[in-house]
């Protein structure tokens, strides 16, 4: 039952990204060509606003429903693997109009050749095991 | 009253509750990212066969799967009784650049219907936007260790410089695909 909580919190997610247009391929096509506020202002305020809850976070020590405390953990300090992969997933994005919560949401939304779009992207996940050893990874 | 549920929800309200996911997630203890969910889905296939990579506890992981299975019904619920009637507002300028592509009624869905349906799979347009895409996101976002979800949003409300890197890569390819190979692709 504990997981319930994780299959609500998606639900609220997918009716977000839906009502405001995230998961369109035209809102995304229009960010890249800077022809509109409205995604800079729902990555940019949600981003505002999380720094700030993060903040208060660390600054009243505050815990988790476990009673354990919320640690936030760190990205590993690294330069090329954010850059290339950053820039490839950046390909795809443009090209699919969905980063990953997307293409879940599509697929709920009855968008069903995003189902072969999530393989794809499956696909590349594994492939990029294969690989990672000959990838710069520092 | 029922408009404020049909109608699409501005960015400040958007913005807003995306941040209280992520809030909800880590007061669950978790951190918010969704990427992650595709490495999970290829060990429960056996990839730890093939990589290391994939060799992990994924039962410690699944609660990100029922994020994941959460946001498709998300999306069901949004699309079946929660849908706009009006088309999508793009700016005129967008959906004029895209009627000079060939892309009429945009707007009109979430996506133009006539590259993303199963029927154009198996076409060279087809492939590139749906197979070649996916495996892009796939692949660039286990590379990055996140996408939207853990480096935009997570990742910059926690100040970290990877985060920024990475965010500023999703930026080089998105306009070298949009404004580079997009014109000669649609």
């Amino acid at each position: 039952m504990s997981r319930l909580r994780f299959l609500l919190a998606g639900v609220f997610f997918g009716i977000v990204l839906t009502k405001a247009e995230v998961i369109s391929w035209y809102r995304i096509y229009e960010m890249f060509r800077f022809e509109s506020f409205h995604m800079y202002g729902v990555i940019g305020s949600a981003v505002i606003l999380g720094i700030i809850a993060v903040q208060v976070i660390k600054r009243f020590n505050i815990r988790d429903i476990s009673g354990n405390p919320i640690v936030i953990q760190e990205k590993a300090k690294r330069f090329w693997p954010p850059l290339i992969g950053g820039t490839i997933f950046g390909l795809g994005w443009a090209l699919t109009g969905a980063c990953p919560g997307p293409i879940y949401i599509l697929i709920g939304n009855g968008f069903m050749a995003f189902g072969v779009v999530f393989l794809a992207a499956v696909l590349g996940t594994f492939v990029y095991g294969l690989v990672m050893n000959k990838l710069p990874q520092r | 009253m029922k408009e404020l549920i049909t109608a699409p929800w501005p960015w400040y309200v958007a913005g807003p509750l995306i941040t209280l996911v992520m809030v909800l997630m880590l007061l669950f203890g978790k951190s918010f990212g969704i990427s992650s969910t595709l490495k999970t889905v290829c060990s429960i296939g056996g990839a730890g066969k093939w990589s290391d990579f994939f060799r992990f506890d994924w039962k410690s992981a699944s609660w990100n799967l029922f994020f994941a299975a959460g946001a498709i019904i998300g999306g069901y619920i949004a699309s079946t009784f929660m849908a706009p009637e009006q088309a999508i507002a793009l700016n005129p300028a967008t959906v004029a650049s895209l009627q000079a592509y060939g892309i009429d009624n945009a707007g009109a869905e979430f996506l133009p219907r006539d590259i993303f349906n199963l029927g154009n799979l198996l076409t060279t347009q087809g492939l590139i936007f749906m197979v070649l895409g996916g495996f892009m996101v796939g692949f660039g976002t286990r590379y990055a260790d996140g996408c939207t979800s853990g480096h935009a949003i997570s990742g910059l409300s926690n100040l970290q410089w990877p985060s920024l890197v990475a965010v500023i890569g999703f930026f080089i390819g998105g306009l070298i695909v949009t404004h580079l190979i997009l014109p000669g692709l649609l």
